[in-house]
Parts: C-alpha cells; sequence; structure tokens
C-alpha cells in the first residue's frame, strides 16, 4: 500500500514541479521515487493485508504485478527521456500522467472490489487518453487519443453494466463474496448475470486488445507518440492482464464453462488475426502493435488452460514480452530520431550504421519470436505446457503455428539489418541509451537463465 | 566438469574476440579451438580409462519447469564431440588469407556455433538438449545472412522457418513426453525414455512423426531436404562447413538419442518407411547430383545422398547400422569439409563453381589435385578410404533389413562414383582454359588444412577399430532395448 501512497505522491509531486521550476532533476526523481516504492514492497512479499474495508487486498499477486509495472516503468523513463526533453512546457504534465497511469495500474492489479477495479481502470485510461494525444500539433496523435477515447469510453460502459448486472444477481461488489455467491448458488443464477459476466469479458477484452475488440490498437498505437505506445504495450498490458486474470480467475472460475467456449474463440482469432496482419505491415511501429495483440493470444492461451494455476506463467510471459518490448522501442526511438520515420527502410543496414542497436533489436525480436536462450522461450514454453498438459494439443499447434507467422515478420527487420544497405551515416547514441541497451539485453538473459524466483512468486 | 568445460570453453572465447573486436581474431579464434581439441582430447583420455564420472555434471535448472542442466559423454556423445572439435580448427584455419567484413563478429559466432555443437551433443536432459539445439541455429543464421552469397535473405530465411518449424514440433513432444513421466515429471534421458515407453501405439507414432519430422528437416532427408541446396550454395565457405560437416549430425545424432529409444514401438512400426523414403532421397539426390552444372550444389545433392544412407540404417535397428552411421558421420564430416574446401580454393582463384568453365585444373595445381583425389575416394567409397567402412556396414545393414532396399541402397556407390568422377574430370582433367591457366597452387595454410584431412581418410579407412571401440558399448546398450523384439522378427 505504501508504494501505492509513494507513487500517487510522486504524481503530485510532478505537478508542482512545475511551481518551483524542478524540472532538471524530474526524470530522476521520479525513477528514484518508483525504486523506493519498489523497495519499500519487496519486504512485503508474502504477507496479505486489506485496506479500506477490504476494497484493496495487497498479496503477492498485486504486488508482483506492481513490482512489475513500477520496474517496466523505470526503464522506461530511462529510454523516453527524449519524449520529455522535446517539450519543455509539459515536461511535468507528462511525468504526472504517467505516474497516474502507473497509479491506476497498481489498482487494477490489488482490487478486491469491483467499483476499485473500475476506478483503477479509469484513472489509466484517462490519463492514457492525454498522454496518447501528447504530441498536439501531429494530426496522428490527435486522431489516437480521439479514438482511444471513444473506444475506451465504449469498454468502459459495457465493463459497468456488466458490473451493475452481476452485482445485481450476487447482491455485492466484493469479489470474494461475488465468488462464494457464485459457488453457492450456481444452480439458481439468473440469466441476466452470464449477460453481465460476458459484458465484463467484452469489456476487458476490449482492455487487453484481444481479437475483436482490438480495431483501436494498431491505430491509437502508431499514431501516439512512440514512446507512449511502448508505455502502453507494456506497461498498460499488464495492468490490465492483471485485472483481467484476477476477475475471471476468482469471481468466475466456477462458471468456467459458460464463458470458456466465447474466450477460447477471441484466443483462437487473437493468436491468428494480429499475426497475420503483421506479417504484412511496411511499418515496424505498427507491426510492433500488431505482434503486442498477438501476444495477447499466448496469455489467453494459458489462462484457458488452467484459470486458476497460470497465473505464474502469465506474469512470467509478461516479464519477459515486456522487456523485450521496451528494448525494441529504445531502437525503435533512436531510429526514428534519426531517419524520421519507423519504416522497415529506416532500418536498412542498421548493423552497419551501429551495431550495438542492430544486436540489441535483434535479440529482443529473438526473444519476443520465442527462440531459446532468451526469456520469450520460456515464457512461450510455460503457456505451451499448461496447454498441453490440459489437453489443448491442436490449440498448441495453432500457437505455433502464428509462432512461426511471428518469426517470419520479426525476421523481415533482422533481415533489413544487416542484409541492406544503410539508409544513412552511421547512428550515434548518447551513452545512457547505449547502457539502457546493454542492460535491457543482459535482462532477457537474466529472466531466462533464473526465472525460478519469478516464477515462485504464486 | 570437464564437458562443461567443452561447452563454455568456446563461448568464453568467442566472448572474449567479441570484445576485443582485434586484428588477430582469427588466430584468437584458432587458438581457441585448439585448446578445445586438447579439452576433448583429455576427455577421451579420461573415457578410456574409466574417470567417466568426470565428464558427468548434473544440476538443477530451473525446479518448476523440470529442467536441469544434465551433461555427459557416452562413446557416440564423445565420437561426436571428437568431430566437432576435430574439424572446427580446420574451418576456421580454412578461412584464413580470405577477406571478409567484421571479422571478429565471424569468428565470435563460429566459436559460439561450437558451443551450442558441443552442448546438443552431451546434454542427457531432453530440454537442455532443445535449448541447445535452438541455440546452434543462430549463430549458422547470422553467418549465411552476414556473409552470404546472392539472394541470402530469402534463402536462409527459408532454412530458418524450415528447421525452427521442425523444432517446434520436437518441443511439443518433448513437453508430451515430459507430462507422461511417472512420479515427479523430468525432462531427464532415462524418465523420458520411460514415459514413452508407456504410451499408447497412437500415441507413439504421433510422437515418432513428430521428432522425426525436426530431425529429418536438420539432416535433411527427403522430402524435408528442399532448404539445403541453396543454403549451401549461398552460405559463405565456412558455414557450408559447419552446416554439412557437423550441423546435420545433429540430425542423426538427435534420431539415435532422442527417437529410437524414447518410442520403440513407433520407430519399429514406422521404421521401414523411414528406411523407404531414406532410399528414395539416395537416389533421388544422386540423380540429380549427376545432372547438376554447379560444383557447390553438386556437392550439397550428394550430402544428401550420403545422409539419406546413414538415415536408412539407423532404422535398421541393428548394430551393424548403427556402428555404420557412428563411422560413417565421422567419415562424412571430414569427407565434405575437405571438399567443400577444395571449392574454395577454386573459387577463390578463378572466380566460379560452373563446372562448365573449369577444367585443367590438374595441369597447374597437381597437389589441390592430389588432395581432390583422396577426398574423392573417400567420398565414393573406394575400399581402405574411410567412407567405405562406413558405406558397407550401412549398405549391409539395410541389406539384411529388406534386401530389395539393400539393392536400391547400394546404387549410391555406383551412382556416387558416376557423379565424383564426372566433377574431377570436368574440373581438373582435360586442357586449361582462361580462367584456369593462372591457377596458383595450395598456400600453406591450405595445405595444412586439405593435407591433415586427406591423412585422415586414409587413417581411417586403414584403421577404423578405434573409432568403433569407442561407440561400441553405448550401441549395444541401445539395442538392449530392442533385443526382445529382433530376436522374434
Amino acid at each position: 500500500m505504501n508504494a501505492l501512497y509513494i507513487v500517487c505522491g510522486l504524481g503530485l509531486t510532478a505537478l508542482a514541479a512545475e511551481l518551483f521550476n524542478a524540472r532538471k532533476i524530474l526524470s530522476i526523481l521520479m525513477v528514484i521515487g518508483l525504486a523506493v516504492a519498489i523497495g519499500v514492497t519487496i519486504p512485503q512479499l508474502g504477507t496479505s493485508i486489506s485496506y479500506f474495508t477490504n476494497m484493496v487486498v495487497i498479496d503477492n499477486f498485486s504486488m508482483a504485478f506492481s513490482i512489475l509495472i513500477m520496474t517496466v516503468t523505470i526503464l522506461w523513463f530511462w529510454m523516453a527521456q527524449d519524449y520529455f526533453n522535446s517539450d519543455l512546457d509539459h515536461y511535468t504534465d507528462r511525468a504526472s500522467l504517467i505516474l497516474f497511469t502507473v497509479a491506476g495500474g497498481m489498482l487494477m492489479a490489488s482490487f478486491n472490489n469491483m467499483a476499485i477495479l473500475f476506478l483503477g481502470i479509469e484513472v489509466l485510461s484517462l490519463s492514457l487518453y492525454t498522454l496518447a494525444g501528447s504530441k498536439r500539433d501531429s494530426l496522428a496523435s490527435n486522431e489516437a487519443a480521439f479514438k482511444y477515447f471513444l473506444m475506451g469510453s465504449f469498454a468502459t460502459g459495457f465493463l459497468l453494466l456488466g458490473i451493475a448486472l452481476v452485482y445485481g444477481a450476487t447482491k455485492s461488489f466484493d469479489i470474494q463474496t461475488i465468488a462464494v455467491n457464485v459457488i453457492l448458488n450456481s444452480s439458481t443464477l439468473p440469466a441476466f448475470f452470464y449477460v453481465g459476466v460476458l459484458l465484463i469479458l467484452v469489456g476487458l477484452a476490449f482492455k487487453i486488445s484481444a481479437v475483436p475488440f482490438h480495431f483501436w490498437a494498431p491505430d491509437v498505437y502508431s499514431g501516439s507518440p512512440t514512446s507512449v505506445t511502448a508505455f502502453m504495450s507494456t506497461v498498460v498490458k499488464i495492468a490490465a492482464v492483471a485485472a483481467f486474470v484476477k476477475v475471471f480467475s476468482v469471481c468466475f472460475s466456477h462458471i468456467a464453462p459458460s464463458w470458456s467456449f466465447v474466450l477460447k474463440i477471441i484466443m483462437i482469432l487473437t493468436l491468428a488475426v494480429p499475426n497475420l496482419i503483421a506479417a504484412a505491415q511496411d511499418n515496424v511501429k505498427r507491426m510492433l502493435a500488431y505482434s503486442s495483440v498477438g501476444h495477447v493470444g499466448y496469455i489467453l492461451l494459458a489462462f484457458i488452460a488452467q484459470p486458476e494455476t497460470s497465473t505464474s506463467s502469465i506474469f512470467y510471459y509478461l516479464c519477459a514480452y515486456s522487456v523485450a518490448s521496451i528494448t525494441a522501442f529504445a531502437v525503435l526511438l533512436q531510429v526514428e530520431k534519426s531517419s524520421s520515420g519507423t519504416d522497415i527502410v529506416h532500418f536498412n543496414g542498421l548493423f552497419k550504421r551501429n551495431p550495438l542497436l542492430a544486436v540489441g533489436l535483434t535479440i529482443a525480436l529473438l526473444s519476443l519470436a520465442g527462440i531459446p536462450p532468451l526469456a520469450g522461450f520460456f515464457g512461450k514454453y510455460l503457456v505451451f505446457i499448461q496447454a498441453i498438459d490440459h489437453g489443448l494439443i491442436s490449440l498448441t499447434i495453432l500457437a505455433i503455428v502464428t509462432s512461426l507467422m511471428g518469426a517470419y515478420y520479426y525476421f523481415r527487420v533482422i533481415i533489413a539489418m544487416y542484409l541492406q544497405e544503410p539508409a544513412g551515416d552511421s547512428l550515434s547514441v548518447s551513452a545512457s541509451q547505449k547502457a539502457l541497451i546493454v542492460i535491457l539485453v543482459a535482462l532477457m538473459f537474466a529472466l531466462a537463465v533464473l526465472p525460478d524466483y519469478l516464477l515462485g512468486l504464486f | 566438469m570437464l564437458t562443461t568445460l567443452l561447452i563454455f570453453f568456446p563461448l568464453a572465447a568467442a566472448l572474449l574476440i567479441f570484445v576485443l573486436k582485434s586484428k588477430y581474431s582469427h588466430v584468437i579464434a584458432l587458438t581457441a579451438a585448439c585448446a578445445e581439441l586438447i579439452i576433448s582430447a583429455v576427455a577421451v583420455y579420461q573415457f578410456k580409462t574409466g574417470g567417466s564420472e568426470l565428464l558427468r555434471a548434473n544440476y538443477q535448472w530451473i525446479a518448476q519447469i523440470g529442467l536441469s542442466y544434465f551433461v555427459d559423454m557416452d562413446g557416440i556423445s564423445l565420437l561426436l564431440v571428437l568431430l566437432t572439435t576435430g574439424l572446427v580448427p580446420f574451418i576456421i584455419l580454412s578461412s584464413f588469407g580470405r577477406s571478409f567484413s567484421k571479422p571478429s563478429t565471424f569468428y565470435g559466432l563460429i566459436l559460439v556455433m561450437q558451443m551450442a555443437l558441443v552442448g546438443v551433443f552431451v546434454a542427457q536432459d531432453g530440454l537442455l538438449f532443445y535449448l541447445f539445439w535452438e541455440v546452434a541455429l543462430i549463430p549458422i543464421y547470422f553467418i549465411c545472412l552476414i556473409w552470404g552469397g546472392e539472394n541470402r535473405g530469402k534463402i536462409t530465411f527459408k532454412f530458418f522457418v524450415y528447421t525452427l518449424a521442425g523444432s517446434l514440433l520436437m518441443l511439443i513432444a518433448l513437453i508430451y513426453l515430459y507430462l507422461h513421466t511417472p512420479g515427479v515429471h523430468s525432462f531427464d534421458a532415462d524418465a523420458l525414455y520411460a514415459a514413452g515407453a508407456s504410451l499408447s501405439y497412437p500415441e507413439q507414432s504421433l510422437i515418432f512423426w513428430f521428432l522425426f519430422a525436426a530431425f529429418a528437416v536438420k539432416m535433411p532427408v527427403f522430402p524435408f531436404h528442399t532448404w539445403q541446396p541453396d543454403t549451401y550454395s549461398v552460405a559463405p565457405t565456412q558455414g557450408t562447413m559447419l552446416l554439412s560437416g557437423i550441423m546435420l549430425k545433429m540430425g542423426i545424432y538427435g534420431v539415435i538419442r532422442w527417437l529410437i529409444p524414447v518410442v520403440p514401438a513407433g520407430v519399429i512400426t514406422w521404421g521401414l518407411t523411414a528406411v523407404l523414403i531414406s532410399v528414395i532421397g539416395i537416389i533421388y539426390a544422386s540423380c540429380i547430383a549427376i545432372v547438376q552444372k554447379d560444383f557447390k550444389r553438386l556437392i550439397a545433392y550428394s550430402s544428401i545422398a550420403h545422409v539419406g544412407l546413414i538415415a536408412a540404417g539407423l532404422f535398421t535397428l541393428s548394430t551393424t547400422g548403427l556402428q555404420g552411421a557412428m563411422i560413417q558421420m565421422i567419415s562424412h564430416g571430414i569427407v565434405v569439409v575437405g571438399m567443400f574446401f577444395i571449392i574454395d580454393v577454386v573459387y577463390d582463384r578463378t572466380k566460379t563453381t560452373a563446372l562448365a568453365n573449369l577444367g585443367g585444373i590438374r595441369n597447374v595445381a597437381p597437389q589441390l589435385a592430389t588432395a581432390f583425389v583422396i577426398v574423392l575416394l573417400g567420398s565414393v567409397a573406394l575400399p581402405l578410404t574411410s567412407g567405405f567402412i562406413g558405406e558397407f556396414l550401412l549398405i549391409n545393414s539395410v541389406f539384411q533389413y529388406h534386401q530389395w532396399l539393400g539393392v536400391a541402397a547400394g546404387l549410391t556407390i555406383i551412382l556416387g562414383a558416376v557423379y565424383m568422377l564426372r566433377t574431377f574430370q570436368k574440373s581438373m582433367s582435360g586442357e586449361t582454359n582462361s580462367l584456369t591457366a593462372s591457377f596458383t597452387d595450395l598456400t600453406w595454410n591450405e595445405k595444412a588444412v586439405l593435407y591433415p584431412l586427406a591423412l585422415l581418410i586414409i587413417l581411417i579407412g586403414v584403421y577404423p577399430a578405434p573409432i568403433l571401440a569407442i561407440s561400441e558399448p553405448a550401441v549395444a546398450k541401445l539395442l538392449e532395448l530392442y533385443s526382445p523384439i529382433t530376436a522374434i522378427r
């Protein structure tokens, strides 16, 4: 809980920083603050305490996801220095919006009450709508913000109606009480309860951008400033998946047959459609957007196989995915900065222009494609093992086919980097970005070598 | 401990080369490869003198998913490790005197490749094997992509997707077996064998094909071979040597270690089919080799034919077949590396590998021609060369398994002689032309590669007993599993 206070406090500090003209140290301050928040959370692991009349419960689930969210945010701050420096007038607003998003995300991992879930989602989303449009003079950025806002409001509407219907049937917002009610009265639940469950499913599917509720994602991802896209496809995705997993594994796992069929179809589409479309993209940013939608499919596969015990695999998958994504976006940002575009042609000959960036991006893409011995492989492996253990062999084969499609479009970029003639002069990168890429690459290997600790958190 | 050193020493050397970016990268790489060869010689000594517990290491790595770092060497592993550590110095030496961009990356990748290959051959844990298997793909992919020839983007990508698809099928099979291991699940080889044997017959058949696909793509066996000729011709010489000399042995080794003992009922049922497609592959590839106009592609197809024979021998499940496969793997490794190096020398001087443009090289470069004759005789399996021992044992085993298939497999010797002698005629004999007139004979480092290889071909052909003795107990142990079944047949 202290971590949440610290993060909210940091958000307010960022707003106040404008008054004291403290922009220069703000990023550092945010990073230190987040590190402190992580530091106070880690000793708490293993405990479970409830707050606000049981509306928020800080247990291992919430702490693990919160730590992941904050760690990725730290890496993100490191990566996105240019985003802040590019518009000094809005330096502090952007920092505070990011921190409030993080706070919302942490609530989405810690709620024990549907009202808090809603609160968390709204805190997160409202900040994000603004961030998506933070490049005010860019048409694409405005379009992204508007689209995201419209679609997001729709999704929230669905979610809210679903929560209301479930409340009508179970007379509670508390997720534990809902779960108990569902188990006790499973035979006498009214039809509108199931409608409510499906509406919640749809609302959350919007948030995790599962197909066919993903239409906003590619446009929003490619329209927003690249740094914000990186933030959305990592931190926000982690929070949304945490909320999804918590709602469905705690409240509705007892009536899994009623929604698992729908979720299975959503999963199959989420695996197949974005991976197919990504293969046809010539813009790397958009390709990464589609691939990030596709990765949700693997998470859903693990979840469908074992709604209650898949949390550790999903968590690990998210860790591996976020680190690789941040790396890919860090390189993408540098390429975008030097060649003012993110098409595949802008990556031509990157190996000759800057070997470190090329090798970093290669390793990130290999990890996303699930090639051993990188973290992404172990993530996929955990998913497959869970799926096969529950007899979902045909779905596993589908997942493998889509992984191969993934390899196809990731390799298009890799081939361009090594094979084509350079698209420009050699590309120099600041020392801090170099250090960041080295650390991220080391993380991708470290996650693969020592996943024991992460898997043991749940 | 020794095995662990064998795996990670090349990796350490590779990292050193990456970091130093020295202009002496090639010397460092060669030194490291020679040191690795010495370590493997110590391993052989330990193995021979009963110190085999020194070769074993077993640590738990990731308990939750049953992965442990378990490496060990029996005779089969040892021979293949020896092949790897023995060939890599020659492969590195063969690049001396050739110029290419980013040499430090190049030599580093070769050593990373060596690490993965050794890992594949010594892993006793199914998932660890899979990890090394996949890791081996990365360096060779980049070697082909960065230093390859024309149209390499598409060709290397096809190679990558083929092998990746195969290995993902293998991953499913391994996970399936893992989930059926008795007691606490583990990827330990013995546990997986027990799991495989306990499966029902249809399950075993399915697992057989999943695993077979992965190994058949790697070898490659007809009809999974379509990536191979293009990749061999587009890869830089050292890449082709790694691919054909060592990497295809991963597929054969996979069959020996991770297919034959895993699903006995599946292997017995589908063994004949596997032998049949292997034999079809032999004849098919030999016929295509006969009509090839390009030297490098011709050797690529001949390699498919040779590997087809090895695969056929494996699935006969006999001591002769498996021992023949072991010695033929060694022999083929040496011969094919020598052969691709001769092509490289020819290409270095004439900038062409089209047979029509060559001819008369013997007149101007007698040393090269002599080395070529010896390597060629090894390839066509003339008695007293290494190729003869292997092919004889293999054809013998196929013949005992099925007479007509044996006869068909025997054609490989005749067809092999046809295309190899034709190649020699077209390239070495005849009159010199404008391209070959100024052909300079072998330089010191080229001699240092070709002469020892030629010597080995003859040595092994005259006295193969030490090699056969190393693998014999391991092969016998492997076939114990089948003795009740083969006795009935």
